[in-house]
């Protein structure tokens, strides 16, 4: 009964490092650790370079299409669904992008159809989920190849050059002294950690991937919420292809197929996603993307060679889930 | 024999000779004096919480032992340290007085003891037989699967029950009924030397026919010399069954005695650790218009039923499981597809495609099952109960976290949810207070009718009479109240009114005043009866 009386005031707020801790949360404190600790590892082998702002700005620039991808594909695996088409999406929408630029010559109406485009392809993802009753990996996984098949047949299997100069200063220019791809990644991750934290719709969210039954019967439309979700997912690759557009100066049917998918994934389960729906937050994806992009840019600094650093980035993922489980098991 | 006080120290229990313990007038012990399984001075930890503190406890060949407690006194965690998925942090357990360390269910086994879940464990697309052998199949030529020797072995085990000639041994395991599974569980386990049973609330699941049935093979099993623990929910077998009665509360052995020197209503005050007033406060009630209208209303499982609720009343719905209840109220409330008929709330025609419908249309419905049905485990007390008020909490899409801590923390008072805040994750509650959390989802919706089945599944005791006590003022404030219940008692405590259902109808109904329990299982079981006659 004792506990009864202070339930309703406000949360419990305890000082120090344990309010920290509860804070920010236990996942994304291990997080922040290890990224503090590749920060340390890498500063310290490379501190003649690996400190400098343009190296900062680098690595921003390496992960913007990836966190964006990383943390859209955060909110599907929060909803219980998976999206493995973002990859070809993202290819896609970079030769919509190419063609759209040389028809119309306008980049602002170009990469509304690239994003038109993305939305179209998450939209159909979402109904063959929804409607076809179809399991989320297995419908992205067809629609993977139908997406990168349209891309070569519109392509023609060409890279398509942009030269649109106001188009290419989105890939290599710079606003308020941030490159503009970061500034976009910012954009993305602010609007989309404001929806989860905040909003009805992202509670509503985490209700549907933390039991679909459960969220029907209080009442949310768990389909519309799931084409919702996977109509984002394709507009958020829409725009990802915009960047990569931008910062290859081309439309390649063949981009975004070096994996881009999977290491959206990756990141997402790295930031603390559980595949099996309800968990994760915006922020840890984000901590996931960055922990990928300092171990890249680092193993590139010290001169790794790049076989060697897929290896390290599949053992640091494999790593990294077996310390959030134990963590899980040990504090429920 | 005086009911001994939460504040008495139990640090001497340790040193207490068990066999010392046995009264002359219990039968069943002077066969077998020694505790075929003894909890020695065991306690467990998990976290902060104490599950179980410095418990001795023995189960004796040829004995049952019943084990009673509300959840999270520790029955379950005892269990599973008897079981071998927990070790003890202190204390230690002794099987046929030797001291023995079980490191995993394979130990356990292998001296003889075994646990009966909740929910048996079968492979639901292997035969009966392959699911009772598994694991001890025997091969010709050292190769091939000797299907002669398994039908051989499984029809003689069978037989042993008087089953064998309603099942065959190549029937599929998942067509069997939940009775029959527990049943295969506990042949499963017979199977190499039992020396103790333990039954972990075994009957939650099955009728009442199919319960005495797996009475009698318990009753068997005992004189043959098994130490069987059996834990249980329900008074009337606890009382039927057992020969002793041991009552854990907070993880602590409160009592032990005897069944026929521990009365009911000490047992429950034992578990309760005070005493229990009435349950069943029913107050004045004013029945005003209908406030639900059922005509007609036909699903696959459900046949034409008509009926309805007024406000200020509670109907109960009584039937044996499979009889269509669940099913009826899901259909009420938009999540089963209605192929015919109508549902009207408050006099206006409700369209019911989604749950959404209905509750637009002021109905709440806390489902039978709470974890996967009512509950988002991951989240927390608050969450929970605004999961179905989006519109109250928020301006455009935007939470008030402010506005939903004050609704949230007005039902955690109101429901007496004992929690340790709004954001406490609703998963470390009991089952009471999860269940508080459900109806608080509902209240905070203020509806004009609440669909309630099996309200107090799984919830302990003195969690129950809050239920009841709750339900009851909600009937009085003009509520109406459609209640499900397999817990007779609990069905005419708290019902105006009961419908009986069989097959899928609404078979009969009936004033509280000519309801008794006798006259609903004849009417639920007379279809039953009929309609199984026909199908085999």
């Amino acid at each position: 009964m004792e506990s009864v009386a202070n339930a309703a005031d406000r949360p419990v707020r305890r000082s120090g490092l344990v309010g920290l801790v509860e804070r920010v949360g236990t996942h994304n404190f291990s997080l922040l650790i290890a990224l503090a600790a590749l920060v340390a590892i890498f500063g310290f082998l490379r501190p003649d370079v690996f400190f400098l702002l343009r190296n900062i700005l680098n690595i921003g620039q390496a992960i913007a299409i990836l966190g964006i991808l990383a943390t859209a594909q955060t909110i599907v695996i929060i909803s219980g669904g998976l999206d493995i088409s973002v990859g070809a999406v993202v290819g896609l929408s970079t030769v919509c992008i190419a063609l759209a630029v040389g028809w119309t010559g306008s980049p602002a109406l170009s990469i509304l159809f690239g994003v038109a485009v993305g939305a179209i392809a998450g939209l159909v993802n979402g109904l063959i989920i929804t409607v076809g009753r179809i399991n989320a990996v297995i419908a992205t996984l067809g629609t993977m190849a139908v997406f990168r098949g349209v891309a070569f047949i519109i392509s023609n299997g060409q890279s398509i050059s942009i030269f649109d100069p106001a188009f290419r200063f989105i890939g290599d220019g710079k606003m308020l002294g941030l490159p503009v791809t970061i500034l976009v990644l910012v954009i993305v991750v602010a609007i989309f950690f404001v929806l989860m934290r905040y909003t009805i719709t992202g509670r509503n969210i985490y209700a549907i991937g933390g039991n679909p039954v459960v969220a029907r019967l209080a009442g949310l439309n768990v389909r519309a919420y799931q084409i919702g979700i996977y109509t984002l997912s394709g507009a958020t690759a829409g725009l990802a292809g915009m960047l990569l557009a931008a910062r290859t100066g081309s439309g390649q049917p063949i981009s975004g197929s070096e994996g881009l998918e999977l290491e959206a994934i990756t990141a997402a389960v790295l930031g603390g996603c559980a595949l099996t729906g309800g968990k994760g937050t915006i922020i840890g994806g984000l901590l996931g993307v960055l922990i990928i992009g300092v171990l890249d840019n680092g193993l590139i600094l010290t001169s790794v060679p790049t076989f060697f650093q897929m290896v390290a980035k599949g053992v640091l993922l494999i790593a990294a889930v077996i310390i959030a489980e134990q963590q899980a098991r040990r504090y429920g | 024999m005086s009911q001994i006080g939460s504040t008495e120290p139990w640090g001497e229990a340790p040193r207490r000779n068990l066999s010392d313990r046995s009264e002359s007038g219990d039968a069943a012990a002077q066969q077998d004096r020694t505790p075929a399984l003894a909890a020695l001075g065991v306690s467990k930890r998990f976290g902060v919480v104490r599950a179980l503190d410095n418990v001795t406890l023995a189960a004796r060949a040829g004995q049952i032992l019943a084990l009673v407690g509300e959840n999270g006194a520790g029955k379950s965690t005892l269990v599973r340290i008897f079981e071998g998925v927990y070790r003890p942090d202190q204390g230690t357990l002794a099987a046929d007085g030797v001291q023995q360390t079980l490191r995993s269910p394979a130990d356990a086994h292998a001296l003889g003891i075994r646990v009966i879940h909740q929910e048996p464990d079968i492979v639901p697309d292997l035969s009966i037989a392959e699911n009772l052998f598994l694991g001890d199949f025997r091969r010709i030529h050292g190769l091939f699967l000797d299907r002669a020797d398994l039908k051989r072995r499984a029809r003689d085990l069978l037989g042993e029950f008087g089953l064998e000639n309603d099942l065959s041994p190549w029937t599929r395991a998942g067509n069997l009924s939940p009775a029959q599974r527990q049943l295969m569980e506990i042949m499963r386990a017979l199977r190499r030397g039992l020396k103790v049973l333990a039954l972990d609330e075994p009957t939650s699941s099955l009728t009442e026919d199919e319960a005495q049935r797996l009475f009698r093979v318990v009753r068997r099993l005992r004189d043959d010399g098994v130490g069987i623990i059996y834990i249980s929910h329900r008074m009337r077998e606890v009382r039927d069954l057992a020969d002793r009665i041991a009552v854990l509360r907070d993880g602590r052995l409160v009592d032990e005695r005897p069944t026929v020197e521990f009365p009911e209503a000490e047992v429950v005050q034992a578990m309760v650790g005070r005493p229990i007033a009435d349950l069943y406060e029913r107050g004045s009630r004013r029945r005003g218009e209908i406030a639900l209208s059922v005509r007609g209303l036909t699903t696959t499982r459900v046949h034409d039923v008509s009926f309805d609720v007024r406000s200020g009343e509670v109907v109960g719905l009584a039937g044996l499981i499979g009889a269509g209840r669940s099913e009826l109220a899901e259909a009420i409330f938009g999540h089963d597809r209605a192929l015919a008929g109508s549902v009207a709330v408050a006099g206006r025609s409700v369209r019911l495609r989604s749950p959404a419908d209905a509750i637009a249309a002021g109905v709440g419905f806390a489902p039978e099952d709470r974890k996967s049905q009512a509950l988002l485990l991951l989240r927390s007390v608050k969450d929970n109960i605004s999961l179905a008020i989006p519109d109250l909490i928020s301006r455009f899409d935007f939470i008030n976290e402010g506005g939903e801590r004050r609704i949230a923390g007005a039902l955690v008072d109101r429901l007496r949810i004992r929690t340790p805040s709004l954001d406490a994750s609703v998963a470390n509650l009991s089952g009471g207070n999860q269940q508080k959390v459900v109806l608080g989802r509902w209240l905070a919706r203020r509806p004009k009718v609440l669909i309630l089945d099996e309200p107090t599944r799984g919830v302990d005791v003195g969690a129950k009479a809050e239920i009841y006590r709750l339900i009851a003022e909600l009937a009085a404030e003009g509520l109406a109240l459609l209640v499900v219940s397999s817990e007779m008692p609990e069905l005419l405590g708290l019902a105006d009114r009961i419908l009986v259902m069989a097959g899928g109808r609404v078979v009969a109904e009936m004033p509280r005043e000519q309801a008794s329990e006798e006259r609903i299982l004849s009417l639920a079981m007379a279809d039953n009866l009929t309609k199984s006659a026909t199908v085999q």
